[in-house]
């Protein structure tokens, strides 16, 4: 890349988290007004409190102010302090330190899950696409569907019978620091699904990249196969994925819940989805701007891959 | 001894509809420094049996025979050996340049790879090797192309990579698969200089695999005519071409249309004004810059085109791509809203006329693409297809009345009445091309635009295209305006021909006019880069050579290259004036250039 190019791309970069401030605050607007249309609140239960009690607490938390009065609050906090408040369900604990506490567990076998499913998912399409129609096509193929169709509430139940009740060669829960032991299920539980989706990508982009009319020059010269499918053959086949993988980023740091509850792994996952049901409001959308803008960052990361995959894409 | 040798050569394909013998016991030789040409249209195996040599068959292709290089067997030999081959040996260059490179690599690191598997050369010497041969095969700037991507380089630039990386290692034959059918005439005739150049000098061997008995004619010493996998005809170029003993052979000979042949000119009694265009412009909005700060300036495709048309004329438009024929008659139909300018089409202003009445007028103004399979609904039956206008601009007629239209316009077309109910994908191309006519046919139309409409097909289907839209033309009395980047087939149909460059014309008069005196130093370059099927005219003629390649729409200077004393004195926007030279051929204003 030469110094202009590199300019360039700095300066989308730059525009594109510009637009993003905007996206951002109309995601935290959007939902809080949502939020509050949803019936019930964080302090209503089967047992309804006493209304001077009631209306107390709410004072406490600024509930009785209107709410753009609310919001305008929430917002000057975010700005101001950095502080997303405190969760109305946990007393003496802030959105701050939940998220501080949860979203590095989340990430970490988030994180692993994704490499693993990329990485053998890749691996396991390109075998089957230079293999067509042999064993290894086939296996894959297989291996791919299978993993497919096991979403991973089905395949954490799975794991911990093999694994901890059967063989009694992995603790059944916990997170414990992250030691690997503690690691190796749930990154497993959460990436198969993607494994399978993503080796179906890669083989057919593969196969087709295959049979085009620059592979088949690059075979006119000469060149040994794995020159062929190395350097010429692989950056085209992986930009079809490239374009599943971004959002798949996004989709295993949200869609852990399961994970969490199988696991017990403490993660983020947990903390959104019981925060939705009890209405804590400032747990939920401290969570839900925190995903917000990782979405924003993974699409940008996606359209500078992009741009690093293929020439022709230029900003 | 040969370069190479070919013995009884099957080619084999298994499919799910059972074998196909692609190729069927074919014998030919080259000898070293002799250029064979093989001869035949698409589907006659003729780039399956030199694939099936190299080894490069699709997976379920199987070749039999014998094969030898330089007296080595090479036919089925493991890949690691052909490895050795190919791109040594060995030199491919194949017809479409545009895909042929890969994209994500630089033009040095695809060109220095060949040498990295081939040689022993250093890095600094590899890149030495091929900057030199950038130079050889006159690629402008050759430094530069090293560190370009493909996307960066024009069609006719593409293929002059391909053919100096063909050549890195100095091969014994270089096989060139169609090298020029994408290409322009203009670029074609240098690509094609080059090749036989390089021929010259290096002793190289070339196989020449085309479609074109023009190019034959220009490039051969030996010619080979392939058909269903067989050879009917072969022998030394000139006597293949003057006594072609094979009925196959002098057909291809009779379909491919002439340059240099007479035409009746058809008379015509009193002409009718039917279209009149008058200054029609089309800008695109363009994005240069780029970082914070991007402007758009507009690019102009179609930039100031006044013509006329007159009932029952036939009105050629020619140019090189991106000249702006396409765009220009898709905005005379509004298919492509004009920037500015008036449509006047039987005193109607076209331009001004809302929706409703724009639909309506359509009925009278029809357009033929290039594509024939993609432009009709893969989903719809051709007889579908064919009665939809009949729907729209006619819906009081009854299914009956309907299909008997259809038919009679199937009939009309050479479409057989078995067809009615088949899907697009079941058909040739050429058929194909016959429904797509059938439908802009339907209603009886005043004007039929064919925009490439025969570009796609074999010469022998086109000459018969070509033949059903004049008996068409006959019977109807419709106006045609007829597209093509092919002066030889406008030619052929056109009673005008209207030469565009950049978005303007340069010529504009009566086929014979133009095409037998053109005036315009452009228009002289674009006939005499045809190649005429006739080997002894062919290699005697002048050729007027342009400097450079087609230049950029964006750049002011391009459209005063003709022009060039205006550059000097500074009048960059100064547009050059159409003058009439002989009455009704009109030329635009030019230095004597070239």
């Amino acid at each position: 890349m030469g110094p202009l190019l590199v300019l360039a791309m700095l300066s989308y970069t730059i525009r594109r988290l510009l637009v993003a401030i905007p996206t951002i605050l109309l995601l935290i607007v959007a939902c809080f007004f949502l939020m509050h249309v949803a019936p019930g609140g964080p302090f209503t239960s089967e047992r309804p409190l006493p209304e001077a009690v009631l209306a107390n607490i709410e004072a406490r938390y600024g509930l009785d102010q209107p709410l753009w009065k609310q919001l305008w609050d929430y917002l000057t906090n975010i700005v101001v302090h950095f502080d997303f408040g405190p969760s109305f369900k946990f007393k003496d604990r802030d959105v701050n330190d939940i998220i501080a506490h949860g979203f590095p567990i989340s990430l970490t076998y988030g994180f692993l899950a994704f490499l693993a499913a990329s990485i053998v998912g890749i691996a396991l399409g390109v075998a089957a696409a230079i293999r067509h129609n042999t064993w290894i096509d086939y296996f894959a193929v297989c291996l791919g569907v299978a993993a497919q169709a096991l979403p991973n509430f089905i395949m954490g139940p799975i794991l911990i019978l093999t694994f901890t009740l059967w063989l009694g060669l992995l603790p059944g829960g916990g997170w414990n620091g992250g030691q690997w032991q503690y690691l190796v299920m749930p990154v497993i539980a959460l990436s198969t699904s993607y494994m399978g989706s993503i080796a179906r990508i890669t083989r057919s982009s593969m196969l087709e990249i295959l049979h085009s009319n620059f592979i088949r020059t690059a075979r006119a010269k000469g060149l040994p196969e794995y020159l062929i499918i190395w350097r010429h053959a692989l950056k085209p086949t992986l930009l079809p994925v490239i374009s599943y993988l971004g959002p798949v980023f996004v989709y295993v740091l949200t869609g852990s819940v399961f994970v969490d509850i199988y696991f017990s792994t403490g993660g983020l996952g947990q903390s959104y989805v019981s925060s939705a049901l009890s209405r804590d409001y400032a747990v939920l959308l401290g969570v839900t701007i925190l995903y917000g803008a990782l979405t924003v960052i993974v699409n940008l990361l996606t359209d500078l891959a992009y741009a690093w995959f293929d020439p022709k894409i230029r900003y | 001894m040969s370069v190479l040798n070919v013995q009884n050569l099957c080619v084999h394909f298994d499919t799910s509809d059972g074998v196909i013998e692609s190729v069927k016991d074919i014998s030919f030789k080259i000898e070293k420094g002799q250029c064979l040409g093989i001869v035949g249209e698409s589907g006659s195996g003729k780039s399956q049996s030199f694939l099936a040599a190299m080894g490069l068959l699709a997976k379920n292709g199987s070749a039999s025979g014998a094969v030898q290089l330089d007296g080595q067997e090479i036919l089925n030999s493991p890949i690691s050996s052909l490895n050795k081959l190919r791109g040594k040996d060995v030199g491919m260059i194949f017809q479409d340049p545009l895909t042929a490179l890969t994209p994500h690599l630089k033009i040095g690191q695809q060109m220095t790879e060949v040498l990295h598997v081939h040689t022993s050369h250093s890095r600094s010497d590899a890149r030495r090797h091929c900057l030199d041969w950038l130079q050889r095969v006159r690629i402008p700037d050759a430094e530069k192309r090293l560190n370009q991507y493909p996307h960066e380089l024009s069609g006719g630039m593409r293929q002059r990579v391909m053919i100096a990386m063909a050549m890195l290692c100095s091969p014994k034959l270089l096989i060139a698969d169609e090298p020029t059918t994408a290409l322009d005439v203009t670029v074609q005739a240098e690509v094609l200089d080059l090749i036989s150049e390089l021929q010259e000098e290096q002793g190289t061997a070339v196989a020449l695999i085309t479609h074109d008995m023009g190019v034959v004619a220009r490039m051969c010493d030996y010619v080979q005519v392939m058909r269903l996998g067989k050879f009917v005809e072969e022998g030394p170029v000139d006597s293949v071409f003057e006594n072609p003993s094979h009925e196959y052979t002098q057909q291809l000979l009779q379909a491919m249309p002439r340059i240099d042949a007479t035409h009746p000119i058809k008379v015509q009694s009193t002409p009718n004004l039917l279209l009149d265009a008058k200054d029609i412009k089309v800008h695109f909005p363009f994005k240069v810059g780029g970082h914070l700060f991007s402007r758009s300036v507009p690019l102009r495709a179609v930039d100031g085109v006044s013509f006329t048309l007159n009932e029952g004329e036939t009105l050629g438009i020619v140019g090189e791509s991106g000249c702006g024929k396409s765009t220009l008659a898709r905005a005379l139909i509004r298919l492509i809203e004009p920037t500015s300018g008036d449509v006047s089409w039987l005193g109607k202003n076209l331009t001004q006329l809302d929706k409703n009445a724009m639909t309506q007028a359509r009925r009278d103004l029809q357009i033929v693409f290039q594509d024939p399979f993609a432009s009709l609904d893969p989903r719809m039956t051709i007889s579908d297809s064919i009665a939809e206008p009949l729907r729209t601009f006619r819906p009081e007629l009854t299914s009956r009345e309907r299909r008997e239209l259809v038919q009679d316009m199937m009939n009309r077309v050479g479409l057989d009445a078995s067809m009615t109910n088949r899907y697009p994908h079941e058909l040739s191309g050429g058929q194909n091309q016959r429904v797509g006519i059938a439908r802009a046919m339907i209603n009886k139309p005043k004007l039929i635009i064919c925009d490439e409409a025969v570009s796609a097909l074999d010469v022998s289907i086109q000459a018969q295209i070509l033949e059903l839209l004049k008996k068409l033309q006959a019977e109807f009395g419709m106006s045609l305006l007829f597209i093509s980047h092919d002066l030889s087939v406008v030619k052929e149909i056109s009673d005008r021909v209207m030469v565009l460059y950049l978005g303007r014309i340069v010529e504009l008069g009566s086929s014979t006019d133009v095409c037998t005196n053109p005036a315009h130093p452009y228009t002289q370059a674009l006939i005499s880069a045809v190649p005429i099927p006739d080997p002894k005219l062919e290699r005697s003629r002048e050729r007027i050579r342009l400097t450079d390649e087609l230049s950029s729409p964006l750049d002011p200077k391009a459209f005063l290259r003709f022009l060039p004393s205006k550059i000097d004195s500074n009048e960059i926007d100064y547009v050059p004036k159409l003058s009439e030279v002989a009455p009704g051929h009109f030329v635009a204003e030019h230095d004597n250039v070239v």
